[in-house]
């Protein structure tokens, strides 16, 4: 099983999209980055903290590294459906870019202590770019509809 | 936006002309000062549809358009499948099918105000909204297939609705053509337990006043009141329909450079009409339409179970329901001749005029209800189809206010508590899981829709028939 990637770098950033919500994941590594992506979609929907109650195993794989930034967001936003359940860790695992496993950490929806503020319906590809940096940081970032 | 980048046709319609790999002309309709507040990437976003294969007449976007994902949101594209035409994931839109329902109740606003908050919580208890909630019913493998070949039909047959509700939905309350068969395994999943939700975001469930008759004739024949309340309901397809929009969009964004479409943004991913993947979306896209039918008229069912309670005597009977994220096929005339075109709406309403053959006896001599949805602050409005939509846009309005300013940038600046409070002090009850949910969606993040319908109406799209005030407002 994977394990979280602890740099001093990764960090994650919304930005403004006109009805929806961009969200960005930086970390030293691409998993790194995806996982900040990961939690930038989760603060989307609320900004209390989620407790890692439950593990979900995720594969996804992708032509691309831009594509599978997409399949994870859209792994993840699925996985929450079907479970209704919202995830605050994750720990990702990418192999030659295109595919990705990952461990997923999080519990059952709770609406008082989670206050929910939206639903994302999917990842879009809008503003979608996934790359590294001069300073050899990855950068994961897309327009998330909600 | 800077209007000198367009050329100006007359006081509400800007023309692109056509530059690059553009095939026709894009069109957007609105007053100038709508066209200055526009993001740039309404202007950006509409010349790249018009390079899409196939596209006829013009690229249109209507009043309300902003920033969306590939097409505008308020975008309207009309494909010729006999000259290469495209469907498109993107130009629908993740909430397939998404639509507002307006029932109209007879009662008076006084009689519904003395039972405000009592019916503002009955309403929020009763309409499962939100993250993480799910409805009453849940579906098994043939029950999910009978309701994406069926839509309200089978909502109705299940006893969560009214056979006289049929004549007043789009398509008969049943889309043909569904292929539940090109919906995935995941999709059904999300669906199976989200039969009658609400959903989030811009979702909501209202009870409203008629505020305001601009076409009393019209309102008369729509059964518009002043001083009567309404009930409208804005949602769609649910987990099922984004599941199929997110994964169509995947597979035309890998298929479309083998297929020869050269895409100016990936987003705007589709697929030849007359090829495998295109006719698959279809299917798939028309089931998604009959869960969003079927879902609204369950909801309807659920309003009108709490207003039974409230008000035994209260007879709840649908105005009309219509989509405005589609793509439906449309016979238009485009260059005096007959022609069957993919019209997609992403966030447009379809808007057919007086005497179209598919509107309810009723309703034909005077056009199709448009239900405008605005902010809960603010007010919704009622529109109907005009003779001059067809030639300006393919029969098709705006949907809403459009946003003025992200959700970001609501939520920095309002508080979702003194918006509730603001909004009972003025005598109008929110209800809603999440504060964060109600800033991000307060009514100043929102463009004026008073000003989006007017330019809507002096662009011959669609005619104001009545204003609508809110009274309740369950948000998701």
């Amino acid at each position: 099983m994977p394990e979280p990637a602890a740099h001093a770098e990764d960090r994650w950033e919304h930005f403004p999209h006109a009805a929806d919500a961009g969200v960005r994941g930086i970390g030293a590594t691409l998993a790194g980055a995806f996982e900040q992506a990961a939690l930038a979609l989760t603060a989307v929907i609320t900004h209390a903290a989620v407790e890692p109650r439950v593990a979900v195993e995720v594969d996804c794989e992708a032509p691309d590294r831009e594509l599978l930034l997409v399949e994870w967001l859209n792994a993840i936003i699925y996985e929450m459906a079907v479970r209704r359940m919202l995830f605050g860790r994750f720990a990702v695992r990418i192999d030659g870019g295109a595919r990705l496993s990952a461990t997923l950490w999080g519990e059952p929806v709770d609406v008082a202590r989670h206050a929910p503020a939206c639903e994302p319906k999917g990842a879009t590809l809008t503003a979608l770019k996934v790359a590294q940096g001069s300073d050899g940081t990855w950068s994961a970032a897309c327009v998330v509809d909600v | 936006m800077d209007p000198g980048r367009f050329t100006q046709i007359d006081a509400i319609t800007w023309r692109i002309e056509p530059y690059g790999a553009m095939r026709v002309p894009g069109i957007i309709y609105a007053d100038e000062a709508l066209i200055r507040d526009m993001d740039d990437k309404v202007f950006e976003q509409t010349a790249n549809v018009a390079m899409l294969p196939g596209i006829v007449k013009a690229s249109y976007a209507m009043p309300d358009a902003h920033w969306g994902y590939g097409f505008p949101i308020g975008g309207v594209a009309a494909f010729d499948p006999d000259q290469g035409g495209v469907v498109s994931a993107g130009g629908v839109g993740f909430d397939i099918s998404c639509g507002v329902r307006t029932m109209l109740t007879g009662l008076k606003v006084g009689e519904v105000m003395q039972q405000q908050q009592s019916l503002a919580n009955s309403l929020y208890r009763q309409i499962p909204a939100g993250v993480g909630s799910t409805g009453a019913i849940a579906l098994d493998a043939a029950e999910m297939e009978a309701m994406l070949t069926d839509g309200a039909h089978w909502a109705v047959a299940r006893g969560f609705g009214e056979a006289r509700d049929f004549e007043r939905i789009e398509e008969g309350g049943r889309m043909s053509g569904a292929q539940p068969e090109q919906v995935s395994h995941r999709a059904r999943e999300r669906q199976r337990e989200e039969m009658g939700t609400l959903g989030s975001g811009n979702h909501y469930l209202e009870v409203q006043a008629v505020a305001e008759i601009f076409d009393a004739e019209v309102a008369k024949a729509f059964g518009l009141v002043a001083d009567e309340v309404v009930v409208t309901i804005h949602c769609g397809s649910r987990g099922l329909g984004h599941q199929i929009g997110s994964e169509f969009l995947r597979d035309m964004a890998v298929a479309a450079p083998a297929a020869g479409i050269e895409l100016p943004d990936r987003e705007l991913a589709c697929a030849p009409i007359n090829s495998e993947l295109g006719q698959g979306y279809l299917g798939a896209m028309r089931a998604a339409i009959n869960c969003a039918l079927a879902n609204r008229e369950i909801l309807g069912h659920f309003a009108r179970r709490v207003f039974a309670h409230f008000f035994p005597d209260c007879d709840l009977r649908l105005l009309f329901d219509v989509s405005h994220n589609t793509c439906k096929v449309e016979p238009h005339v485009v260059d005096g001749a007959r022609r069957n075109l993919f019209v997609h709406r992403k966030g447009a309403t379809r808007a057919f005029g007086p005497g179209h053959g598919s509107l309810p006896v009723a309703l034909r001599p005077f056009g199709q209800p448009v239900l405008i949805g605005g902010s809960m602050g603010t007010g919704s409005y009622i529109l109907v189809g005009t003779a001059t939509s067809e030639q300006k846009a393919f029969s098709s309005a705006c949907h809403g206010a459009g946003r003025a300013l992200s959700r970001h940038a609501a939520y920095k600046q309002w508080s979702g508590r003194k918006i509730i409070d603001d909004l009972a002090a003025r005598g109008i009850l929110i209800r809603s899981p999440s504060t964060r949910g109600v800033a991000e969606e307060a009514p100043g993040a929102y463009k004026d829709v008073g000003a989006v319908v007017a330019a809507a109406e002096h662009a011959g799209l669609a005619r104001r028939v009545a204003r609508l005030r809110p009274l309740i407002c369950i948000k998701g």
